[in-house]
């Protein structure tokens, strides 16, 4: 169980953020479903559920989802629905059960990169950046590239709506446990975008195009490093990686 | 810290503890059918309402409450009186200990969903762990409330 001194309904995310660099141990609080299963003693816990930060919405070229919008809105949204297949919105829908989907944020999934995310893999498929506050604007594959996570706030997830088609996968042993492997591949024009997570580790993604497609899914597990926990062994992952990728490509094709 | 919360229809002012999570703050005013059981927002015996919408009490801070309207069975008792006979009709009430965070999801289910198919159904309660009743009995009191095939 963690404990927080103090708890800060932020103003602004600049105050967010100045109370954030300011001590080690102030964190950025988000649905503190995740926070609350390990045993961090918080300074200040910085809660930004004041700032409107909770919203999924599009302009002409994108949609945009805000940090604090919890998986249930995500599940249910109409605009994540109707665009990319309804893969964003179909990703998170076996974790746990609504009334924790009704707790748990997007922001926090994305920005603390876990290895396990389904909603990573799926949003690693498409054209997607983050926007950190201080960090900037940067693709999502640069984001989850760098070992470390930022002392930053994760302040929106940006997709770009240029029509991919898409599809998601997911291998879990039992409905609402953790993914045993979680894999999404969008087409565009005959590039393929191909994502792969809960390896066990972060999620990773490889483009490919038409001409060297199926013979190729072989090659492109090939390159991608499988583990062992206690779900499942690496060489098991591995094989479900062929089959749930060539899965997904014969949806987009 | 002190904070107004809105109880099934009451405001009320209370002194919580820094981070100190909903379960445990309603657990303190009174509200005894507020459970927990595995604390890590796995089970769902700690469901209660927040603006409808069902929610884990365990993993959500007190502080998320302020401005919303939190319902706990108490606040339910015409429709949970309802549920209760058909869940006794189809025996499937056994040592009860899940029944609230259950009961509080079904009644929010019918509120959300209409005419719901059995897939549905069981996608909207799936983390609602019952130790006892192996779900079958469940899933036919469910459906005879929901009116639904
Ligand atoms: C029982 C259980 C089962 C789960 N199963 C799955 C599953 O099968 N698949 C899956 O994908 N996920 C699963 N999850 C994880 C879930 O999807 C969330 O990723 C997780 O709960 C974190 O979300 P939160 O809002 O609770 O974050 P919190 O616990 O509040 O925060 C987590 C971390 O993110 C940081 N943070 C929060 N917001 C921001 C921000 N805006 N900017 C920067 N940093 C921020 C916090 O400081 C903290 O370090 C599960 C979680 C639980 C509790
Ligand atoms: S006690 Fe909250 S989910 Fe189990
Ligand atoms: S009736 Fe005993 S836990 Fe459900």
């Amino acid at each position: 169980m963690f404990t927080i001194k103090q708890h800060l309904m932020a103003q602004s995310i600049e105050e967010g953020y100045e109370t954030l660099v300011k001590n080690r141990n102030n964190l950025i609080l988000g649905g503190t479903a995740f926070l609350r299963l390990g045993n961090k003693n918080i300074n200040i816990g910085i809660d930004l559920s004041n700032l409107e930060l909770d919203y999924i919405r599009e302009d002409e070229n994108n949609i945009e989802i805000g940090p604090m919008t919890t998986f249930r809105s995500i599940e249910t949204n109409k605009l994540l629905k109707e665009n990319f297949d309804g893969i964003v919105a179909e990703s998170v829908e076996e974790i746990v059960g609504i009334q924790l989907r009704s707790v748990i944020t997007a922001g926090a999934t994305v920005a603390s990169k876990y290895g396990f995310s389904d909603f990573i893999t799926a949003l690693l498929s498409l054209d997607t950046h983050i926007e950190l506050y201080k960090g900037g604007v940067m693709s999502l594959e640069t984001y989850l590239a760098e070992e470390k996570v930022p002392k930053d706030i994760l302040v929106r997830i940006i997709i770009k709506k240029d029509g991919k088609k898409a599809a998601f996968k997911t291998m879990r042993n039992s409905k609402s446990d953790y993914a045993i492997l979680n894999c999404a591949v969008s087409n565009l024009g005959g590039e393929y975008r191909i994502a792969v997570g809960a390896r066990p580790g972060r999620a990773v993604v490889k483009i490919i195009n038409n001409d060297e497609l199926m013979n190729n899914i072989e090659a492109v597990v090939d390159e991608m490093k499988f583990g062992t926990n206690m779900r499942a062994s690496g060489e098991y992952r591995k094989m479900i990686a062929k089959v749930l990728i060539r899965r997904c490509i014969e949806e987009v094709k | 810290m002190e904070i107004k919360l809105k109880i099934n229809g009451i405001s009320k002012d209370i002194t919580i503890k820094e981070g100190e999570y909903l379960q445990s703050a309603l657990k303190r005013l009174g509200f005894l059918n507020v459970r927990k059981g595995c604390e890590t927002g796995s089970c769902g015996l700690c469901t209660v309402l927040l603006d409808g919408k069902p929610t884990l009490s365990c993993s959500t801070l007190a502080v998320r409450g302020i401005k919303k309207e939190i319902t706990t069975l108490e606040g339910e008792s015409v429709e949970v009186a309802k549920f209760a006979e058909v869940l006794t009709d189809e025996g499937a009430d056994q040592c009860g200990y899940c029944s609230p965070g259950f009961t509080l999801t079904v009644i929010a289910m019918k509120r959300e969903l209409e005419s719901p198919t059995t897939d549905e159904i069981k996608h909207y309660l799936t983390g609602n762990l019952c130790r006892c009743t192996g779900y079958m009995g469940q899933l036919r009191a469910v459906k005879k409330y929901m009116e639904v095939k």
